[in-house]
């Protein structure tokens, strides 16, 4: 039986950040997480990690949060906002005293201005602080070397079944899945930090690793907590076509052009990334093509800018990117939405739950995210999350009889579960994508439920199966695609990443979160 | 086009790009229970390496070819078909101390950025471990790619205990390394784990140890002689 201190589910950029502060805070720590440790998503972001540092452009906290306002189109709260901007020093301190590899520029008088910043999107300043393009990559595995040198204790294995409420209705410990042993087990714990990260992999077209299935966010829906904003999804405008393996957006901000299949430019590339996916979707819709042209750029910036996305360039779309066009389409990106969290980042409806990272609505992204802020709030609210969470009153922990049915059943066809998931992937993008209206998302909503996947079950044995592991992510998919499209009905309105084609303009009306609790779904 | 699970061989009706769509459509029309692990599906998250045809490759970046045959990464436990369990990876940085021990206040370069720019690339996949053939005889083996995380540690500037990174690694360490390269050949991340070796001996003998294989030359001394190197 183990017990802890804080328990952390999730192993990105913020669970293992948040590990490292709760325990610096002298409190115990332990992370559970579904997989292999390095396998989420994290690992796969290359732009870049905001922070104001001015180290080439003049640059403040305060333009940082400008910019950060205006992107997240009157839905973000100012002094969340910033406190992720006053945030972005901190935590760029922090991991760089743990000995991230940031590329860096020559000529600087002290550490952290030595750090080479790039332009993304949206940025008034150039302010994402980058490792080559492979921030996320060299962040992550920083971390976790830290966090095992630490002695913090990383449960690989353990999916998250249900968070373990005590008789006040607390949160004092989660229930998971361990594939390793194929029996459920509790962890106990005074304080649950849910870092689970977002649930792009729900869609079909996506640029995510397969793990972004929220079952963090699903769980504390169903502990009674709320989650809000999940209509917010932002789409890549720029992953190679039917891959969908991400071009970051330094390519553009480095100068890359847009064209179309005439030839022609039609956008400006440095908009935000709501305002260039809704053109190239528009562009796509007419019947055009659309592709990146980064040839001007030259061979040799290019191999320094973005060596890995070269690789995969060539690997997926045979593409030669310093002589070639390169094919996109947008694809499903981030979840701005997650868990309505208050200014200590505790959720909404949950005491003793804390929520960080992609998973949680910590009001910063409003209606659309800024490149280079999800890594910011990652490893920022990772470090101001942890801090609240260890000052916090404990839960007191009860342990208590908690029964849970595996949905497996002998005689069961496995090909149901392939096919259903399949199904509510391909209805998501297509009538909660890009562009929506009223009669998709019902049709939608009506195609999800006749699903039935709550019914479903497998044939397997539990131990080692992955079956049962993506059996239980599409259960948890299907929890917020229903959440996320009664979201999308509620918001009559196009705001940022949410576009209504029945409803274009901005409504006053809407000027606030969408909310979901889990009696909106049953 | 047809494929070989641990000897067992599947026949793949549809064009796939790499061999972790080939592992896809097996599970999703032919074994639905068949185990394999995978994440990014972009090279970059190592959770889906595997051997082809003897040499470690990542699914998910490979494209497959007909009669190839697949088989898990060697020397970790197998849990189900091509997943195996690769947990001891963190006990095995714990032991060498993958970590900067002691913050320095320095500044980098962009040269310094060089330096260390090609080891921090490491997505732990473990091809390197696989296809080292020194675990063979000795389990205890650091292996390739802690050793390229001890490199990286030991010579960054912001390090105020380099030394320790160089004492923990004399052990069961850069000695046992024969400098076959099979390392370098295997990693899909182009890290050559065999010149950071050479190079954590350089530092070695700075820092005033010896190579023990030497030693046991010239005075005799015989395989299991536990020497740690020190002077």
């Amino acid at each position: 039986m183990h017990s802890v201190d804080i328990l952390i589910v999730g192993s990105g950029i913020a669970g293992l950040t948040a590990a490292i502060a709760a325990k610096e805070t002298g409190a115990s720590a332990a992370i559970a997480t579904k997989g292999a440790a390095t396998k989420g998503n994290s690992v796969m972001a290359q732009g870049g990690i905001n922070a104001a540092l001015g180290n080439i452009d003049s640059d403040s906290p305060n333009l940082h949060a400008k910019d950060t306002l205006k992107s997240a189109h009157n839905l973000a709260n100012e002094n969340m906002v910033e406190k992720l901007c006053n945030g972005g020093i901190e935590a760029i301190e922090f991991l760089e005293k743990l000995g991230v590899q940031f590329s860096r520029i020559g000529g600087a008088d002290t550490p952290l201005k030595s750090i080479a910043q790039r332009a993304l999107g949206g940025a008034s300043a150039k302010r994402a602080c980058y490792a080559q393009d492979y921030t996320g990559l060299k962040i992550v595995h920083t971390l976790l070397e830290s966090a095992v040198n630490l002695d913090i204790p990383i449960y690989e294995g353990l999916f998250l079944l249900e968070l373990i409420k005590n008789s006040l209705g607390e949160v004092c410990g989660g229930l998971f899945f361990n594939f390793d042993t194929g029996k459920t087990e509790p962890i106990y714990a005074g304080k649950v930090i849910i870092a689970t990260g977002g649930f792009g992999a729900i869609y079909s077209k996506n640029t995510n690793s397969a793990t972004s299935t929220g079952d963090g966010l699903a769980a504390i829906l169903r502990a009674g907590g709320e989650l809000s904003n999940l209509e917010f999804v932002q789409f890549h405008p720029t992953t190679l076509k039917g891959s969908n393996i991400l071009i970051s957006e330094s390519a553009r901000g480095e100068g890359g052009y847009l064209v179309n299949g005439k030839g022609e430019r039609f956008i400006n590339e440095l908009s935000t990334r709501d305002v260039i996916s809704r053109a190239i979707y528009g562009q796509i819709q007419s019947g055009e093509r659309v592709f990146l042209d980064i040839r001007h750029i030259g061979e040799e910036k290019l191999k320094q800018l973005m060596p890995q996305e070269l690789k995969l360039i060539k690997q997926y779309a045979n593409c030669n990117a310093a002589k070639e066009l390169i094919e996109i389409e947008p694809a499903v990106h981030y979840t701005m939405g997650g868990a309505s969290v208050n200014e200590k980042f505790e959720v909404t409806g949950l005491k003793g739950c804390y929520c960080i990272g992609e998973a949680s609505n910590a009001n910063v992204h409003g209606a659309n995210r800024l490149g280079g802020n999800s890594l910011l709030e990652a490893a920022a609210f990772g470090l101001q999350g942890a801090k609240e969470a260890a000052k916090a009153k404990a839960s007191k922990i009860e342990e208590t009889e908690l029964a849970y049915t595996l949905p497996i059943a002998k005689g069961s066809d496995n090909m149901e579960l392939f096919k259903a998931k399949k199904t509510l992937a391909d209805t998501l993008f297509e009538n909660a994508g890009v562009v929506r209206d009223e009669n998709k998302l019902s049709r939608a909503l009506s195609e999800i439920e006749s699903l039935n996947i709550k019914d479903l079950k497998i044939d397997d044995t539990p131990k080692h199966s992955t079956l049962l592991i993506e059996l239980l992510e599409l259960q948890n998919a299907s929890i917020l695609a229903t959440a996320l499209i009664k979201s999308a009905l509620w918001r009559k309105e196009t705001r940022g990443a949410h576009i209504r084609s029945d409803y274009p303009k901005e409504s006053v009306e809407f000027e606030k979160n969408s909310k979901v609790n889990y009696d909106i779904i049953e | 086009m047809n494929i070989e699970i641990n000897n067992k061989s599947y026949k793949i009706k549809k064009a796939v790009a790499t061999l972790l769509e080939a592992l896809i459509y097996i599970k999703e029309n032919i074994e639905p229970v068949l185990g394999f692990d995978y994440g990014c599906k972009s090279g970059v998250c190592g959770a889906c390496a595997v051997r082809v045809n003897g040499k470690e490759k990542l699914s998910c970046t490979y494209t497959p070819q007909d009669g190839d045959k697949i088989e898990p990464l060697r020397y970790y436990p197998i849990k189900r078909d091509l997943i195996v369990d690769k947990s001891s990876q963190k006990g095995l940085l714990k032991r060498v101390k993958t970590a900067l021990l002691s913050y320095n206040q320095q500044m980098l370069t962009p040269q310094d950025e060089l330096k260390t720019q090609i080891q921090s690339d490491c997505i732990l996949c473990s091809s390197c471990y696989s296809a080292c053939p020194v675990i063979e005889v000795n389990p205890n083996f650091a292996g390739p790619f802690a050793l390229t995380k001890t490199y990286k540690y030991a010579i960054d500037a912001r390090e105020a205990k380099q030394k320790e990174h160089i004492d923990t690694i004399q052990s069961n360490g850069i000695w046992d390394c024969t400098l076959c390269g099979e390392c370098t050949l295997a990693c899909p991340q182009n890290i050559d784990s065999k010149t950071d070796i050479i190079n954590l001996r350089n530092l070695s003998a700075k820092y005033g140890y010896m190579d023990p294989n030497f030693n046991n030359m010239n005075f005799g001394g015989g395989f299991g002689l536990d020497f740690n190197g020190r002077f």
